[in-house]
C-alpha cells in the first residue's frame, strides 16, 4: 500500500493526515508536490485540508488546475481510490470527479468544533458495522456548505453516494444539526464508482482522546483494511 | 530640503528636528526625514519606556534570548527551544478591524518564524469598548474575523486568550497577539548582518503604498477624524505568509543564512537600519532593486511602506542562487537589494543616485526620554454592601455577563486544533500545545491582565497579571517559564499616564522576580487615547510554561460525580471591591483591588504543581473573575455535572461566592485522597477548606441552614447565549 498526499501551496493539513495514517497503519504516506506530474505508484491518493491557493477566486478552484491534477483525474478514472478532506473535497468538486460544490457557510463564519456524523449507507469507506453509528469529528472551514441540484441529490440518495451527514448527537438528523447550511445535511459523498470521497470532517485530527476524540482511527484503519 | 513643519507632520517634534540635523550635519531630505521620524517613532524607539523597561528581570539559567530581538527564546530540554512574543495590533485594528487584526497575527508570526521556529500556538487579548457602544458589534466581529482568517489559512491553532468589554476602549480598541513557536536550539537565527560584503536580499511579497508611515500612527492620538487614517493600514495576504514561513524553514535548513529579520513596523526601513547596526556595520540599498507592485514609488514611500509578508537577509556570500532557488519554488519574489558595507551609514541609491545616506547611530540608538510622571493615586477603600442581593439571582446574572460568558462564539471561529497537537483546548486557564514527536511533553499558553485592577492601581494590577498567568499554568500542572509583556496605555506626555506605566512595569517586575517568571519579550503600544481620554491602563501578559509528562496534566473536567470532593486552596476573605461582583450587581466602580501576595501565590502554585506530580488531584481550576461561584459553575458546566457546597460560618455568602481574593485555586479530589491532600497542605503552611461535593445535575448551595440550586443546563443556557443573542439583537 503506497498512500500518496498531494501538497499544495497553501496545504496545512499535510503534515496531519501524513501522521494520523503512519501511526494508525504503519504505511508511510509520501509527499507529493503540486508540480508533480506522475503518481507512479500510488494506490490511494489523498487531497488533504487547508487553504490551497489561499482560497483565492473559489476554495479548491485553483489547486484543481494543479499540473498534479490531471495525473489525479486519470487515476481516479481508472479507480484508484482517492480522498478529498475540506479543502480536497473542495478540489474534487471543483475539478468535477464529484458532483455539486462547496459554498460559504450560511452564518458566514468559519466553523471549526467537534460534529457529529452519521452514515447510513453502504460502501466502499464505510465498515458495515459502523452504519447508522454516530460518530464524532471535528470540522473547520468557511466554506463547507454543500450544495448540488435537485437531481444531483436525488441520484446521489437513490445511489447510496452519501457518505456522511451533520446530526444530533442521537443520530437525528435534523436542521438543528447542520452546522453550515448544507443540503441534506451532507457532510461527505462519494463518486458514482465509489472510488472517490470527499468530506469536510477531519479524520486525521481525531485520533487521540487527549485531542478530542477517537473516531478517526477507525475511519483510517477501515479504509486501509477494505483497500488491502 | 525639508522644514520643521514637514517633521512636525511626520510625527516629530521641532527640538527631534533640531537633533536630526545636528546628527547629519545638514539639513535631512524629505526620505532621510522619513526615516529618522520612523525610528525615532514610539513604536520603534520606546523613547517613554525604555528607561523603565530597563528595570524588568530579564534572566534566567533556561533562557536563551531575552527582550532585544525579534521574540524571547527559553531553553525546553531535548535541545529545543520556544520562541514567543506578544505584540499589539490596537491602533490599524480601529480603523480597520478586519485587516488591522489580521495582519497584527501575521506580524506576530513573522517575528517566532524570522527567528528559525516553527509557529505552533497562536493566541489574542481584545478589549472591546461597552457592547452598547455603536462600533462595538462591527468592531468585534471584524477582529474575531480577521483573526481567524489569517491564523486559520497558515494553519497554525489559535488556542487561547482573552475578550472583554468596558467602556473606556469606546474610542480606542485593543488586539494584541501572541505567538509561540519551537526551534532547535542550534538553529535559532538573529538579526545581524556579518561583515561587509555581504549581499543583502528581499523576500517575500511586493512593496505597495500600503501602510505607509503606520508606526508613526501607532505612535499618535486619535481624534474623531481617525477614519482618515485607513490607508495606513497595511493589508495582509495569509496566503503569501504561508509560504514566506515554508521558504523560511526550508531556507534555514541550508547555511545560507547570516542574518534576518521581518519587515515590520517602519518596513525596510527599521530591518534594514537594525540589522546593519547590530554588527556595527553600514548598509548599502539599491532602491531600484526592490520588488514594487505600483508604479513610481518613491524612495520614501518604498522606505516606509508596511506592506506585509516580508523579510530582509544577509546572506552568505555566494549563496545567493541556492537560496533563490528555494523562493522560486514558493514562488515568491527574490532580488538581492545591497550590500553590507562598513560605512557605519545607511545609503540608499536610486538610478546610482545618493537619495539617502544617515548615520546609523542615532537610528539604531533612538531617544531616550525622562517623562515626568505622577505615581498612581490610590482610591480608597470603599465599602461594598453584601446584603441587597439574593445569591442565586446574581449567579444568573453574572455567569450571563459579557465578561463571564462563554467566548466559544469567538474561538469556534478559530482552527484550533491544526496540527494535530492541541490538548487544552480555548476557554480553558491555559491553551496546551503537544511538543510535535513527543507524546509527553507539552507547552502551556496563557494570557492575562485585568485592567479594573490596573486602573485602581497599577502597581498591583501589573503585579496581579503576572500572578494570574503564574496560576493559569499551574492550574494545568505546566511549570511557569517565562513571560512576554505588552504595556497598552494612554499618552504618556500625561504625567499621570506615564505614573501608571513606571508603577505597572514596577508590579510586573516585582512578581516576575518572586515567581521566577523572568521577562524575554514585550512590545509597548502607547497613546492609546481618543480625542483627550486614555484607555485603562493594560499591562497585558503572555506567560508560557511546561508539562513534562502529559499524563499529569490537570483538566478542569470532571468525569463522574461519586465520591468527589470540592476543595479550595488560599484563604477566602471576601474581597468584593473592584470585583465583576460589585460593578454588576451593586453598580460600584471604584475600590480597592485585592491584595496580592506573590510568596503565597509561589507556595501555593508549588503545592498544586507537587500534588499533580504525586497524581494525588486530576481536576484543577483558579478562581479570578467572578470568584468561586463563577469557577466552579465553570466546571460544572464543561462537565455537565452539579455540586452541593456548604458557606463557612464566618463570612456573608456573597463575599464568599463572589470575592475576588487572589491566589486561589479549585481542586477536586477523590475522597480517600482528601485526608492526604489536606495533611500535605497543613504540612506546608497552606490554607485548605473542604466545601463541598460532586453532585449530579444542579448547583447547590446551602447557608443558614437554607438551601438554594439552579440547574446545570439552566446555567449553561445562561452562559453559552451571550454572544448569540448580541448579534441577533
Amino acid at each position: 500500500m503506497k498512500p500518496n498526499i498531494i501538497v499544495f501551496p497553501g496545504s496545512n493539513c499535510d503534515r496531519d493526515v501524513y501522521i494520523a495514517i503512519k501511526n494508525i497503519t504503519g504505511h508511510s504516506p509520501k509527499m507529493v508536490w503540486h508540480k508533480d506530474t506522475s503518481l507512479e505508484n500510488a494506490n490511494l491518493i489523498v487531497l488533504p485540508g487547508g487553504f490551497s491557493h489561499g482560497d483565492y477566486l473559489r476554495s479548491g478552484s485553483i489547486a484543481s488546475r494543479a499540473p498534479i491534477m490531471k495525473e489525479v483525474i486519470k487515476k481516479a478514472k481508472n479507480g484508484t481510490p482517492v480522498i478529498g478532506i475540506c479543502n480536497g473535497f473542495q478540489i474534487l468538486t471543483e475539478c468535477g470527479l464529484l458532483p455539486g460544490a462547496l459554498m460559504r457557510n450560511n452564518k458566514m463564519q468559519f466553523i471549526c468544533k467537534y460534529t457529529h456524523l452519521v452514515s447510513n449507507y453502504d460502501n466502499t469507506w464505510i465498515n458495515k458495522k459502523q452504519l447508522g453509528k454516530v460518530i464524532f469529528l471535528p470540522v473547520a472551514h468557511h466554506d463547507g456548505n454543500y450544495y448540488a441540484d435537485d437531481n444531483t441529490i436525488e441520484r446521489l440518495i437513490k445511489d447510496n453516494r452519501i457518505a456522511y451527514q451533520y446530526c444530533t448527537s442521537a443520530g437525528i438528523i435534523e436542521q438543528s444539526s447542520n452546522i453550515n447550511g448544507s443540503t441534506n445535511n451532507i457532510a461527505g459523498i462519494i463518486s458514482d464508482k465509489e472510488n472517490v470521497l470527499g468530506m469536510m470532517p477531519h479524520p486525521e485530527r481525531a485520533i487521540n482522546t487527549k485531542l478530542g476524540g477517537e473516531d478517526g482511527i477507525n475511519f483510517f484503519k477501515n479504509v486501509f483494511e477494505k483497500l488491502g | 530640503m525639508t522644514t520643521v513643519e514637514q517633521a512636525i507632520e511626520l510625527g516629530l517634534s521641532k527640538d527631534e528636528y533640531q537633533q536630526t540635523i545636528e546628527y547629519m550635519n545638514r539639513i535631512p531630505n524629505l526620505t532621510e526625514l522619513g526615516i529618522f521620524s520612523a525610528m525615532w517613532s514610539e513604536h520603534c524607539s520606546y523613547k517613554s519606556s525604555r528607561k523603565w523597561l530597563k528595570t524588568l528581570p530579564t534572566e534566567a539559567p533556561w533562557v536563551i534570548q531575552g527582550p532585544g530581538e525579534n521574540a524571547g527564546i527559553i531553553d525546553i530540554g531535548n535541545g529545543l527551544a520556544a520562541v514567543f512574543k506578544m505584540e499589539s495590533h490596537n491602533h490599524p485594528s480601529f480603523i480597520e478591524p478586519y485587516q488591522g487584526a489580521a495582519t497584527g497575527v501575521g506580524g506576530i508570526m513573522r517575528d517566532v518564524f524570522t527567528m528559525g521556529a516553527r509557529p505552533i500556538a497562536n493566541l489574542n487579548c481584545l478589549r472591546f469598548g461597552s457592547p452598547s457602544h455603536h462600533k462595538t458589534k462591527h468592531l468585534l466581529s471584524g477582529v474575531v474575523a480577521g483573526i481567524g482568517g489569517y491564523g486559520n489559512c497558515m494553519g497554525v491553532p489559535t488556542i487561547g486568550g482573552e475578550c472583554t468589554f468596558d467602556k473606556g476602549y469606546n474610542g480606542n480598541i485593543l488586539v494584541n497577539a501572541m505567538t509561540v513557536g519551537i526551534v532547535k536550539k542550534d538553529k535559532i537565527f538573529y538579526a545581524k548582518a556579518g561583515s561587509p560584503g555581504s549581499p543583502v536580499v528581499y523576500v517575500g511579497a511586493k512593496t505597495g503604498r500600503d501602510g505607509i508611515h503606520g508606526a508613526s500612527m501607532a505612535s499618535a492620538a486619535f481624534d474623531s477624524d481617525s477614519d482618515s487614517k485607513r490607508p495606513t493600514v497595511q493589508v495582509g495576504d495569509p496566503f503569501t505568509e504561508k509560504l514566506l514561513l515554508e521558504a523560511c524553514l526550508e531556507l534555514m535548513e541550508t547555511d545560507c543564512i547570516i542574518g534576518i529579520q521581518d519587515m515590520g513596523a517602519a518596513g525596510l526601513t527599521s530591518s534594514s537600519v537594525e540589522m546593519a547596526a547590530k554588527d556595527n556595520n553600514g548598509i548599502e540599498i539599491n532602491i531600484d532593486k526592490i520588488p514594487v507592485r505600483e508604479t513610481k514609488m518613491t524612495p520614501f514611500e518604498i522606505m516606509l511602506s508596511e506592506s506585509q509578508e516580508r523579510m530582509l537577509m544577509v546572506l552568505k556570500p555566494g549563496s545567493e542562487n541556492k537560496a533563490e532557488e528555494i523562493f522560486k519554488k514558493w514562488e515568491l519574489d527574490f532580488s538581492v537589494i545591497g550590500e553590507i558595507t562598513d560605512t557605519k551609514n545607511i545609503v540608499l541609491k536610486e538610478n546610482n543616485n545618493i537619495v539617502a545616506n544617515i548615520p546609523l547611530e542615532p537610528l539604531a540608538n533612538g531617544l531616550i526620554y525622562e517623562r515626568t510622571y505622577e505615581k498612581n493615586i490610590i482610591t480608597k477603600k470603599v465599602n461594598i454592601p453584601n446584603n441587597n442581593s439574593n445569591w442565586l439571582e446574581s449567579l444568573k446574572l453574572l455567569i450571563s455577563n459579557h465578561d463571564l460568558c462563554s467566548r466559544r462564539w469567538i474561538w469556534e471561529q478559530y482552527d484550533h486544533m491544526v496540527m494535530g497537537d492541541t490538548i487544552g483546548m480555548p476557554g480553558s486557564e491555559s491553551g496546551i500545545v503537544r511538543i510535535h514527536g513527543n507524546q509527553d511533553q507539552a507547552l502551556a499558553i496563557t494570557t492575562d491582565c485585568t485592567p479594573r485592577y490596573c486602573e485602581a492601581n497599577a502597581k498591583l494590577g501589573g503585579m496581579q497579571a503576572v500572578a494570574e498567568c503564574y496560576r493559569n499554568l499551574c492550574s494545568v500542572g505546566a511549570l511557569p517559564l517565562a513571560i512576554t509583556d505588552c504595556l497598552n496605555f494612554g499618552n504618556p506626555e500625561n504625567s499621570i499616564v506615564m505614573g501608571q506605566i513606571v508603577s505597572a512595569i514596577e508590579g510586573i517586575s516585582s512578581a516576575c522576580k518572586v515567581l521566577s517568571m523572568p521577562v524575554v519579550a514585550g512590545n509597548v503600544s502607547l497613546y492609546n487615547e481618543t480625542e483627550g481620554k486614555s484607555i485603562p491602563p493594560t499591562p497585558q501578559i503572555g506567560a508560557v510554561g511546561l508539562i513534562n509528562d502529559t499524563k499529569k496534566q490537570l483538566l478542569n473536567i470532571i468525569r463522574k460525580n461519586n465520591n468527589q470532593d470540592i476543595l479550595i486552596i488560599g484563604q477566602t476573605t471576601g474581597h468584593l471591591e473592584c470585583s465583576i461582583y460589585a460593578r454588576e450587581i451593586e453598580k460600584i466602580e471604584n475600590g480597592q483591588p485585592p491584595n496580592v501576595d506573590l510568596d503565597k501565590e509561589l507556595s501555593h502554585g508549588k503545592f498544586i504543581l507537587n500534588l499533580a506530580d504525586k497524581e494525588l488531584i486530576s481536576i484543577c481550576k483558579d478562581i479570578s473573575d467572578g470568584g468561586l461561584a463563577i469557577a466552579l459553575a465553570e466546571i460544572c458546566i464543561m462537565s455537565n455535572l452539579g455540586c452541593y457546597i456548604k458557606k463557612p460560618k464566618e463570612i456573608n455568602v456573597n463575599e464568599w461566592l463572589y470575592g475576588e481574593d487572589q491566589g486561589r485555586y479549585i481542586i477536586i479530589s477523590e475522597s480517600n485522597n482528601t485526608e492526604t491532600i489536606i495533611n500535605e497542605a497543613n504540612k506546608n503552611n497552606i490554607s485548605i477548606t473542604v466545601i463541598g461535593k460532586v453532585e449530579e445535575n444542579s448547583f447547590i448551595v446551602e447557608h443558614n441552614n437554607s438551601k438554594q440550586e439552579i440547574s446545570i443546563d439552566k446555567l449553561s443556557n445562561l452562559r453559552n447565549n451571550w454572544f448569540n443573542n448580541y448579534f441577533e439583537k
